[in-house]
């Protein structure tokens, strides 16, 4: 950056301007400034002397898009002013803010004062570089058998739960978060939470099961709940994920961050694309959905030669139960699996209602079997997934033709079915079992299945956990 | 050279920049934006004004910045060190980014993609001496670029002369000169490396009809769905079927000379499981490590996306590259979806009209430049080449029918439909043996037969034609249930049971089972047909199937996979003679 150019930039930072051109829900458009920077910070003043952030969207040498987070409710078009700052937006963060709540720009609202500023960062961060990474295989036990089980959760994995209106999502992210054993050492742990336009109670809720376990002191709370701008939504994730990575990466903590809920975000970027007038893709969605959500999800992870970690726990409603609308099918192309609920398991009083089959946990193939959770698991976990699927089968075919016309075996795996789903995968809320738990609760519901049928565990292991 | 100015920046959108007072630009030219000379590309021109694709984040530029003209098209460098290094979509080298700017990428950092200092043993090739005439494409020289890949140097395409000075044996860095040559158009200097644009393929003498498999080493693939050097390949599935697991088990253990794994759009952690695991393992082949054939690029999907959608054309020129110097080259691209989808966002971007699902209506002709650099080529020096494509399809909500899947389909000859319900059942490779097809069957047949000495195309024909009957009779079976299937019936269904799950399935994991040698595939599937023609025609002599479905054997045949190493097949010759055995043994109570 040569001189001249600095110089100017500081007597231009800050440049106010009064009188905005139009209005546009969360858009204002100024007209005839100085040439603005591409996402640069703004403040704007109303008529009451309030400020509101914002940032440019798109700028030109005759017109300049800022969004307004707060929103533009009360903006007069003569009498607001635009101050342009020069720099990106940034959040200053700090070991200061655990045990706070702050609203989505990482303002305090909890009645205290701002706390001390360690760094100021861009809140949209910066890729990381793949050759940094280091590739997660530390297994976190949470204590619910079919997580641990079947798609176990990986330090540094990026694991979002797809589930639905009325299910008991919230409940088992909070579980997770109580139970996890991330490390075994309390001051290491952090709990990043974003709210994204969800109600009172459910913000409620968590502080609730933060402040029972004790741990609130270590959570940091984003919230930008249903009656906050929608816009505000949108910059939200992205102030928790910067507080997350100074956590991990300057303060070596381990940190779960638990993002409630991606459909709303998704929506409000909806609503700012179609303002815009953007080219819409798929239910109206902007073309860069994929890429905008890439850009909070792959804010995970761990790097090498550092010590903390970012573990994400996203949770998403699926409108509709629909598992290919274009917020969870893009968030499964880009997380490392994914923990499905089913409705029907829900009504059968089954909690978590995790369907077993589309749940998927990508990293878990590194993060098992001997040395980290025990040696049979690999195989385990396989021959319980090829054995739930055919159960499915049967189930189907059994609606068809009826119960009595199945064969014994058919039986056999029905007998399974039922043991697998109530023992093995239904749980007390605040029921936290051991990976060893978990493992012997599966093969007890393997020994319910002829041994001829168990191809994908070894002989050793027949041998020694199943029950003849 | 890159501080000419040739405009202004007027507005900027995102990655995509208007500038204005251009007097000097040309299309595709590679621009330099602001102080900060963000890396950026001219896609569009009209009068005194150009549309510039940024191939970097462009937070805080604003109208007014200079934009800066390279006078050249966004290109690679071409030379030895290319194996084993990890680039960005531009080809910057992530290792060096990563020495240069820490963890974090930073903006408008570039380092050069080929090391500048690093020493290479050159050795001259015999009989070329001042004086030589010497056309395009003809080796100079050769380095030894890993213990596998022995690099050669070539004269860059379009020159061609006499010899006015060649280097002898010794130890250069890619910027000294090669040999110096007299051309039409005056005296030229070779490097040890060249650059060539990324949009342009590398011109070869002839394309050959294809008739060489590409041997995976995975059964579904290699036996059912066979893809020929050369060939393209295109693998749709939904999230979680296992797309990448495909290709990574392609690009571990097939038999090309060089792989190049783009991971364009995808998870950083996927990369990095490549970046840890291949140097560790060893190609059966050659007994290298695998790092020692493979090129990776990674612009995962929070890294721009312009970048994105230049990665496959630099992996493309960069697997060309070495097409040239005689070698079997195949490309994986994870995901060409994530591609596309840059298309279309640049596309709306610019404002331009958009034709289905958002997409830009020039999405066709882009997929089939991009799968038509594939072939099998006699290059400029007269000898083979080839380029294989496998390319992954991300559809979204799993449906095939999108644009996306729907013009590869029309530009691939060869098709791995991924199967939701198989991964759910944790059936891998989730290849459906229905939905897939491949129209390079019939072009390697000839060699399975010569290599192997067994029926292949008939055999293969066989157990697809089982496969079809079962999926009928499977139906039967939801209406009415199994018993009322006459034994013959669910013999077959028996059958391919054991074929899915015997052959058809195979574990990435396992030491044994993860690469079956093309000897192991023809014999396994020898073993599964006796077992079916043989049980045939007990059942008609009256052994009923529940006899056939306990015979000890057929524990064994399920577990062949794992129990036989490719190193030792006579284990299935045994197996044969054992399984003619019981069922002699199983009619003889018939008789």
């Amino acid at each position: 950056m040569n001189d001249i150019s600095s110089i100017e930039k500081e007597l231009l930072a800050g440049r106010e301007y009064t009188g905005i051109h139009k209005i546009e829900g969360p858009l204002a458009y100024i007209k005839k400034t100085h040439p603005v920077g591409f996402q640069e910070l703004v403040e704007c003043v109303d008529r009451e002397g309030n400020i509101r952030t914002g940032i440019v969207l798109d700028t030109s040498d005759d017109v300049v898009v800022v969004q307004i987070f707060e929103g533009t409710s009360g903006l007069t078009l003569p009498d607001t002013r635009m101050r342009f700052m020069g720099e990106p937006l940034s959040v200053g963060v700090s070991e200061a803010m655990l045990g706070r709540v702050f609203n989505g720009l990482g303002k305090p609202i909890d009645g205290g004062a701002a706390p001390p500023t360690e760094k100021l960062l861009n809140v949209n961060g910066r890729p990381i570089n793949p050759t940094a990474r280091e590739y997660p295989r530390d297994f976190i036990q949470t204590g619910v058998s079919i997580i641990d089980g079947m798609t176990t959760l990986i330090r540094g994995q990026k694991l979002p739960i797809f589930s639905g209106n009325g299910l008991p999502h919230n409940e088992l992210a909070a579980q997770i978060a109580r139970q996890a054993k991330i490390t075994g050492d309390k001051s290491n742990f952090a709990v990043v939470f974003a709210a994204m336009g969800v109600k009172h109670d459910v913000a409620r809720y968590f502080i609730n099961s933060f402040e029972e376990t004790g741990v609130i002191g270590n959570v940091a709370l984003f919230l930008s709940l249903a009656d906050d701008p929608s816009i505000e939504r949108t910059i939200t994730p992205r102030t928790a994920l910067t507080l997350a990575e100074h956590l991990a990466f300057n303060k070596g903590m381990h940190v779960l961050v638990i993002m409630t809920d991606m459909t709303n975000y998704c929506e409000s970027l909806r609503e700012i694309s179609t303002l815009r007038g953007e080219i819409p893709s798929r239910k109206g969605y902007p073309g860069y959905l994929y890429s905008d959500l890439a850009e909070l999800y792959e804010r995970s992870g761990m790097l090498k030669g550092f010590e903390g970690s970012i573990t994400q726990l996203p949770i998403l409603t699926m409108p509709n139960d629909d598992i290919s609308h274009p917020v969870p099918d893009l968030s499964g192309y880009i997380t490392e699996g994914q923990i499905v609920f089913e409705r029907g398991m829900n009504a059968r009083g089954i909690y978590p209602p995790v369907a077993g089959l589309p749940s998927l946990s990508r990293l878990m193939k590194d993060g098992i079997g001997e040395g980290m959770t025990r040696a049979d698991h690999p195989h385990l976990s396989n021959q319980l997934f090829a054995a739930y699927s055919y159960v499915k089968d049967v189930r189907n075919l059994a609606s068809v033709i009826g119960e009595e016309e199945l064969t014994p075996l058919d039986h056999q795996y029905l007998e399974f079915g039922d043991f697998f789903e109530k023992e093995f995968v239904n749980q007390d809320s605040h029921e936290d079992r051991t990976i060893e738990q978990t493992l012997d609760i599966g093969w007890k519901a393997l020994s319910k299945l002829p041994v001829e049928e168990l191809h994908r565990v070894t002989e050793d292991e027949i041998e020694e956990y199943y029950d003849r | 050279m890159d501080n000419r100015i040739i405009g202004h920046v007027k507005r900027v959108n995102g990655p995509v920049i208007e500038a204005s007072g251009i007097t000097d630009a040309m299309m595709m030219e590679l621009v330099r934006i602001s102080e900060g000379r963000l890396i950026g590309e001219i896609v569009k021109l009209a009068g005194d004004t150009a549309v510039i694709q940024v191939y970097e984040d462009t937070t805080g530029i604003k109208p007014g910045d200079n934009v800066y003209g390279s006078g050249m098209p966004l290109s690679v460098e071409l030379g030895p060190g290319l194996i084993g290094t990890i680039y960005d979509g531009i080809q910057r080298p992530l290792e060096e980014l990563l020495e240069a700017c820490g963890e974090f990428i930073e903006k408008g950092v570039t380092r050069p993609s080929l090391n500048r200092d690093k020493k290479w043993h050159f050795i001259p090739t015999e009989g070329l001496t001042p004086g030589s005439k010497i056309d395009s494409g003809f080796s100079l020289g050769t380095i030894v670029e890993t213990a596998r890949v022995t690099h050669k140097i070539l004269v860059p395409p379009g020159v061609s002369g006499t010899i006015i000075s060649i280097s002898s044996e010794g130890d250069y860095t890619v910027e000294n000169i090669a040999a110096e040559i007299e051309t039409e158009k005056g005296p030229i200097a070779i490097k040890f490396f060249q650059r060539w644009p990324i949009r342009k393929p590398r011109p070869v003498k002839s394309r050959q009809p294809l008739s060489v498999p590409l041997i995976t080493g995975q059964r579904v693939i290699d036996t059912l769905f066979p893809l020929a050097k050369g060939g393209t390949v295109a693998i749709p599935g939904g999230f979680g079927t296992g797309k990448t697991m495909t290709q990574h088990a392609v690009a571990k253990w097939c038999d090309a000379d060089i792989i190049v794994y783009i991971g364009c759009g995808e998870r950083g952690n996927e990369m990095t499981d490549v970046l840890t695991e291949f140097p560790k393992l060893v190609d059966p082949r050659t007994g290298t490590s695998l790092m020692e054939r493979t090129i990776l690029i990674a612009n995962t999907s929070n890294m721009p996306v312009s970048a994105r959608e230049a990665s496959i054309y630099t992996g493309v020129t960069l697997a060309e590259y070495y097409r040239d110097q005689g070698y079997h080259v195949a490309i994986m691209a994870d995901s060409t979806s994530r591609w596309a989808e840059a298309l279309r966002e640049l596309a709306g971007r610019m404002e331009e009209m958009p034709a289905e699902e958002g997409f830009p209506a020039y999405l066709p002709t882009r997929i089939a430049e991009f799968y038509e650099r594939a072939g099998y080529m006699i290059v400029q020096d007269g000898s083979e080449g080839s380029v294989t494509i496998i390319g992954a399809v991300s559809p979204p909500g799993g449906d095939f029918s999108e644009p996306v899947t729907q013009h590869t389909k029309r530009f691939v000859r060869c098709f791995w439909g991924l199967d939701r319900q198989l991964a759910n059942a944790r059936h891998y490779p989730a290849i459906s043996w229905l939905d897939s097809y491949s129209e390079y069957l019939n072009d390697v047949a000839e060699w399975w037969e010569t290599t192997s000495g067994a029926p292949w195309l008939k055999n293969r024909a066989e157990i697809m034609e089982l496969l079809q009957k079962e999926v009928r009779l499977q139906q039967v079976v939801k209406l009415v249930g199994p018993d009322a299937l006459p034994d013959s019936q669910r013999f077959t269904i028996e059958v391919c049971t054991l074929f899915k799950n015997a052959f058809l399935q195979q574990n990435a994991f396992d030491d044994i089972d993860r690469y079956s040698s093309v000897e192991k595939q023809v014999r396994m599937l020898e073993i599964i047909l006796i077992y079916a023609r043989r049980g045939a025609e007990a059942i008609q002599r009256g052994v009923t199937v529940v006899k056939l479905r306990h015979m000890k054997i057929v524990q064994d045949i399920a577990k062949m996979k794992l129990s036989i190493s490719n190193d030792d097949i006579t284990g299935l010759d045994k197996l044969e003679v054992r399984l003619e055995r019981a069922m002699d043994q199983l009619e003889s109570i018939y008789e």
